[in-house]
């Protein structure tokens, strides 16, 4: 299976990546060769193989519902560019 | 032409639990602003997940609720889309391999009949954080205190035809979730939001017409409202040949107006995934018994036993099993006092009112359920009347007596039945009123029947109504006549 140029650019901005004009056609080619990749794979038979959600075969561990964090905020806010009231302050969003 | 709409609902219901779904810093509500967003909440590079036992136990307790299958083997998915309120960058949530499969609810109309909503499935999942758009310098603020929140996202199949429909299954889905201690059922403070997908189609068409979204209702009389309105456009848009078009909208309780919020053609394309970070969660049979064990008494079989055990009607039943206070609050009453139909019409009628005019829940009552059925008791042994009953009931609620004998002891509401007490306050009207009773003596026996009408009601005034009136009546006869 290939991918385009366009179908490049469109899943970089789902991904908020930024991928230079001069880069598109080159990615796409990259892209599109693990998908080639992915292709081969689907011919192997897996008929009588159960789906995996997990590449580790072990189940997950619960844990307690107990509160373990203690407020952080300034710590965690140190790094953040704008702040005031203790929100984080981002571009206006509108929707 | 005549139109059918079709509702299906998707509901938030954020779980009561301690914890966030994927750390540990606290849920509780109202502190200040990102206190309770640790590292993990923040999506800060190099934490993990790590699932909170009691979302997984509450999901299921919902799911063995109403008797939905549960998923032995449940995976978290990430959906991704980038939004402030979400610093991951995606929403962990489940899509594929769900907790809770599919289940039915049971709902009762007005008219009393019932009819089944399928339920399609319930998937666990986080919520995101708070955006603030009052002006930060042009800037929006942002509060991640309930980014991570437990979440069930209860989906029902497009079983609805009307929105009496939809409110009476919303209301007994915040019935069940309350029951089971699962939610706070706080729908003022976002714990049930509710999304509504209505479309209209023709009478007798089998495909279903074009929907739309109305997203994040947070009580029972927007959503109908907004319904309504929603069901409306459509028509009137389709009839005058216009198209309807997948869409999301909002609806504006407060000023009643609704408008698009972005259509699907332009929808985010959410590249869902297993996430990595979280292995499947895979509930033992052990688990799903010791749940099974502790589930309480679900609202139909309360209300099935209240109209057994209590002879109570259905719509009254109905009524006092759908909220766990009431319907404890009832029972305590009904049993304490002996009287169950009484102490349903009392919790129905001067209870319910007092609530809604002050505005409280009944856990908050200034009359208990013990207050209550005192009162009911001295109704029943003829202390005093239904009416009186009404004042004594007030006095309590205003917090004038601890229980219904001290109010009737310090009011003196007890009713009368000394002959020389009734005697003396009759000779007292018949002196106070001489010329009427030399009218009544003058006039012919065939009109004093109706004359002596006038004493007794004086006579019951000057008692304040407590005086037996088959008493009043007699000895009124006696002296009168005498």
């Amino acid at each position: 299976m290939a991918i385009d140029a366009s179908e490049i650019q469109k899943v970089a901005h789902l991904a908020r990546l930024s991928i230079d004009d001069s880069q598109v056609e080159n990615t796409a080619n990259t892209i599109s060769r693990i998908l080639e990749l992915v292709d081969q794979m689907q011919t192997v038979n897996t008929d009588n193989v159960e789906p995996m959600a997990h590449p580790l075969d072990a189940t997950q561990r619960l844990r307690e519902d107990v509160v373990s964090e203690e407020n952080n905020r300034e710590q965690l806010q140190s790094c953040a560019p704008a702040v005031e009231d203790g929100l984080f302050l981002v571009p206006k969003v509108i929707e | 032409m005549t139109w059918e709409t079709v509702i299906g609902l998707e509901i938030h219901v954020q779980l009561a639990t301690k914890t966030k779904i994927f750390s540990g810093a606290s849920t509780a509500f109202g502190a200040e602003p990102n206190t309770q967003a640790c590292a993990v909440d923040l999506g800060l590079p190099g934490v993990l997940p790590v699932v909170n036992e009691e979302a997984i136990n509450k999901a299921i307790m919902f799911g063995l609720g109403i008797d939905a299958e549960i998923n032995k083997v449940n995976v978290f998915e990430r959906k991704n889309y980038f939004y402030p309120d979400l610093p991951k960058g995606y929403q962990t949530t489940q899509l594929e391999k769900p907790i809770v499969g599919a289940g039915n609810v049971e709902i009762t109309l007005k008219d009393g009949s019932t009819k089944t909503v399928r339920i399609h499935h319930a998937h666990l999942e986080e919520d995101a954080g708070k955006s603030l758009h009052e002006d930060y310098h042009g800037m929006s603020g942002i509060d991640l205190n309930r980014a991570g929140t437990p979440l069930i996202e209860i989906v029902t199949e497009p079983d609805m035809r009307n929105a009496e429909e939809a409110v009476a299954f919303a209301k007994k889905l915040h019935s069940i979730v309350t029951t089971l201690g699962i939610c706070d059922g706080d729908m003022s403070q976002g714990s049930m939001r509710f999304d509504v997908n209505v479309s209209v189609r023709l009478k007798g068409q089998e495909e279903l017409g074009t929907r739309t979204e109305t997203k994040n209702l947070n009580s029972f009389k927007f959503m109908e409202a907004a319904i309504l309105k929603e069901v409306e456009r459509q028509i009137d848009l389709i009839e005058d040949d216009g198209k309807v078009i997948q869409e999301t909208r909002l609806y504006n309780g407060d000023t009643g107006e609704a408008r698009s919020m972005r259509s699907k053609e332009e929808a985010n394309d959410y590249r869902y995934f297993p996430c990595p970070d979280l292995l499947p969660v895979v509930i033992e049979d052990s688990r799903l018994e010791r749940l099974r064990s502790q589930l309480p008494e679900m609202p139909d079989a309360k209300k099935a036993r209240f109209v057994s055990d209590f002879d109570l009607s259905e719509v009254d039943a109905e009524i006092l099993s759908g909220d766990q206070a009431t319907a404890a609050f009832f029972e305590a009453a009904a049993k304490t006092s002996g009287d169950a139909k009484l102490a349903s019409n009392w919790v129905l009628g001067e209870v319910s009112k007092s609530l809604n005019a002050s505005n409280i829940e009944i856990a908050e009552s200034p009359v208990s359920a013990d207050m209550l059925a005192g009162l009911i008791a001295r109704i029943k042994d003829n202390t005093i009347s239904g009416k009186i009953a009404k004042q004594v009931f007030e006095a309590l609620w205003n917090g004038e007596g601890k229980d219904a004998d001290e109010v009737i002891e310090k009011k003196g509401l007890k009713q009368v039945t000394d002959t020389g007490a009734i005697e003396a306050m009759i000779d007292e009207v018949l002196t106070a009123n001489a010329q009427q009773v030399e009218n009544y003596r003058a006039a012919p026996p065939e009109k004093r029947g109706k004359m002596i009408g006038f004493f007794v009601g004086q006579a019951m005034k000057a008692s304040k109504g407590k005086a037996n009136p088959g008493m009043v009546n007699q000895i009124l006869k006696k002296k009168l006549d005498s």
